[in-house]
């Protein structure tokens, strides 16, 4: 494949895969070993409410109401799921089960009410979005990563992707200590002053980030999956936070090109003619990381004693 | 119109499934309950998005043997087996890996759906595909459904009603108290697998209304609702049953009556409608008698302590207790107490003191620890108890200030 095609055509795509699949997967680290696992599901459901509400106000499919719709609909959502955990005292699972579904019903339900015939929003989209469709195309070749006008044209999902990664990255840097101790023996370190409520509420709201940048770029699928599947997977690896989250960043990578190719490519060389999502396709590839990590991982059974190294 | 979809007027498809909502949310209301009681609510959620890749490729198999593709029957065989496997999946990677149970459900639910999404665009590139309408298993679409179909959804909610109904008991004992279950002989892994089948009878039928994104909130939202009603499990699941089936009548008939009223959501919406009013108004748990409650005891607390102020000859500044001895007629606005108020005020100091004497005596020791500052004592100790502290108090000069 020469760059000709190749710039053009995959590398917006698959680096903007890549970007949301580690976005995604440094938070989940976290959110795994706290057992949030499922955040990152109901904040994906949430969020079509809040860009379907975004759209019915502004009238346009544009980024950043969207973002904003996205954001405050995963904020109501978190202040509706505590509120019911209060007043409902029922198990956290169950509260959150309430708010996302009846959240994401009242989403569809505006949509189809609304007329979005002339704009490209609907619940598929928001689903399983659209990865194939970020096309660069004033890029020649290699060349153009250096030619500022056909810069200009980037879509614009790449760049912002890159942001949000930067965000999420060092957000987990800058709280890597008080993360990891919290996370692991909460009790502790509260007794060493440390603030879990702000902290985990902040590792919450980091996720949800991640998500909403993630969301009209690539789906929900993708976002759900690259929260959990990565992190659990490099958890059979290691012991170690540290090398956990360097093998879910690889396993995240690996996920999104293999994800990519195999969809985009996958198909041609079996003999079909057209290509197959690409946000389905990273979601299995990441499933089946986990599946051999699960069958093969060295740490992969709970409490066992560390195999010798 | 509408009056019409509820009076069950709208024609034989229409009524037919709306009957066949109504067993399946009653269905759903009933076994969401156990799922509920048993804290595994979520798991649900990966069975119903785990039978995606089922439902896609029991169509390319039955296309591929040269059949409709689009036997409902045939689609919903296909998607309890991968939903079997999906949950087969999760449990055994929260059994067998260190995974938590959460992290096991996401997984599933979101590889299997990825696995369904993709499963789905090789469809639409097949020459059957294009009409197959399999995106409705989504959101769930009773519009325009076949007779055939909406045959089968009945019956098969009507037999998922039954089985419900018949597991009611085994199932009930298994989700309140395991333990007990266990040791008068019943074998509760098994019933929990009853219950997961249940689950998964129920996701698979309601596939076709409700939608597989949006089936677990029938299974959710019911349980939790009647959940503010009672506190008995038995009485929490007929509820849940009957908030089920209100919610799929009310919705089925409504999305029926209505273009662009899509089936799935509208049940969900129902049932939130219900959820959030027995949020507010439920007796004991919902948000309004908690209110009231706080209120009272609110009231109660500051007009003790105004009353011990007014016995002490104390000046009181805080404006609600003001408010409330005025109101009970007990203080003049400027806070001097009435006639009425400074008998109240003695009764409440002699009382005050009688507690202080009960909870330095471990004679007492049971009875003043019912002490909280607002219990009248007459209601903790006998006349004759009563008497002789008060005799002891006078001995030692009368109240004590």
């Amino acid at each position: 494949m020469n760059g000709s095609e190749f710039v053009p055509l995959s590398l917006v795509p698959m680096l903007t895969g890549i970007f949301v699949a580690v976005a995604c997967a440094l938070p989940g680290n976290f959110l795994v070993l706290r057992r949030q696992a499922l955040i990152g599901d109901a904040i994906s459901h949430v969020v079509l409410p809040g860009i379907v509400v975004a759209f019915l106000l502004t009238g346009v499919v544009s980024t950043w109401p969207m973002l904003l719709g996205a954001a405050g609909a995963a904020l109501v959502a978190v202040l509706a799921i505590e509120g019911v955990l209060r007043l409902g005292k029922i198990e956290s699972g169950a509260a959150m089960g309430v708010v996302f579904t009846a959240m994401f019903a009242g989403g569809v339900l505006l949509l189809e009410q609304s007329d979005t015939s002339n704009v490209h929003l609907d619940v598929e989209h928001a689903l399983y979005g659209n990865l194939e469709s970020l096309i660069w195309l004033d890029a020649t070749g290699w060349g153009s990563l250096f030619d500022p006008e056909a810069l200009a044209t980037l879509p614009v999902e790449l760049p912002r992707m890159a942001v949000t990664l930067l965000f999420v990255a060092l957000f987990t840097a800058i709280f890597w200590r008080p993360l990891k101790i919290s996370t692991f023996d909460e009790g502790f370190a509260r007794t060493i002053g440390m603030k879990t409520g702000p902290l985990g509420l902040g590792l919450v709201i980091v996720a949800a980030i991640a998500a909403v940048a993630a969301f009209d770029a690539v789906g929900s699928i993708i976002v759900i999956a690259m929260f959990i599947c990565p992190p659990a997977a490099a958890r059979m690896m290691t012991n170690r936070l540290e090398y956990q989250i360097a093998w879910s960043v690889l396993f995240a990578t690996l996920a999104a090109v293999l994800g990519y190719v195999l969809a985009g490519y996958g198909p041609l060389w079996i003999g079909m003619r057209d290509s197959v999502s690409a946000a389905g396709m990273i979601a299995t590839v990441s499933g089946v990381i986990l599946g051999f990590s699960a069958l093969m991982g060295p740490h992969r059974q709970r409490g066992a004693a560390a195999p010798a190294a | 119109m509408i009056w019409d979809a509820l009076t069950l007027q709208l024609g034989y498809n229409a009524t037919l499934v709306t009957l066949g909502a109504t067993l399946l949310g009653m269905a759903a209301g009933v076994g969401g309950t156990f799922l509920f009681l048993r804290k595994r609510a979520l798991v649900s959620d990966a069975i119903s998005h785990a039978t995606l890749p089922g439902v896609a490729l029991a169509f390319m198999v039955m296309v591929a043997l040269g059949g409709d593709g689009r036997n409902l029957i045939g689609l919903l065989l296909g998607a309890a087996l991968s939903a079997a496997a999906g949950l087969l999946l999760v449990s055994w990677l929260s059994n067998r890996t260190r995974l938590a149970e959460d992290a096991a459900i996401g997984s599933v639910l979101s590889v299997f759906f990825g696995l369904g999404i993709v499963l789905l665009t090789v469809i639409q590139t097949m020459s059957a595909g294009r009409q197959a309408g399999l995106e409705d298993f989504l959101l769930g679409s009773t519009a325009g459904m076949l007779r055939n179909d909406a045959l089968i959804i009945a019956v098969a909610a009507a037999l998922t009603l039954a089985l419900v109904l018949l597991l009611r008991r085994p199932l009930t004992l298994a989700s309140f108290d395991p333990e007990y279950g266990t040791a008068i002989g019943q074998n509760v892994p098994r019933t929990d697998l009853a219950m997961m089948g249940l689950v998964l009878a129920v996701t698979v039928v309601g596939l076709k209304i409700v939608g597989l994104i949006l089936i677990v909130a029938l299974l959710i939202i019911p349980p939790v609702t009647a959940r503010f009603w009672s506190e008995r499990t038995d009485h929490v699941v007929l509820i849940s049953g009957a908030l089920g089936g209100i919610a799929a009548y009310v919705g089925a008939a409504l999305s029926a009556a209505q273009p662009n009223l899509p089936t799935g959501p509208i049940i969900v919406l129902v049932g939130f409608a219900l959820f959030a009013l027995s949020l507010l108004l439920a007796p004991g748990r919902g948000a309004l008698s908690a209110l009231l409650r706080h209120r009272r005891y609110q009231r109660r607390v500051h007009l003790r302590q105004g009353l011990l102020a007014l016995a002490h000859g104390q000046p009181i500044y805080e404006q609600l207790t003001l408010r409330l001895l005025r109101a009970e007629g007990y203080a003049l606005p400027d806070g001097v107490a009435t006639k009425a108020g400074r008998g109240r005020a003695a009764k409440a100091l002699r009382d005050e003191t009688r507690w202080q004497l009960i909870r330095r005596d471990p004679a007492y020791e049971a009875a003043a620890q019912q002490y909280d500052g607002l219990t009248p004592i007459e209601t903790v100790l006998t006349a004759d108890q009563i008497r002789e502290i008060d005799s002891r108090i006078d001995m030692r000069g009368g109240v004590m200030a």
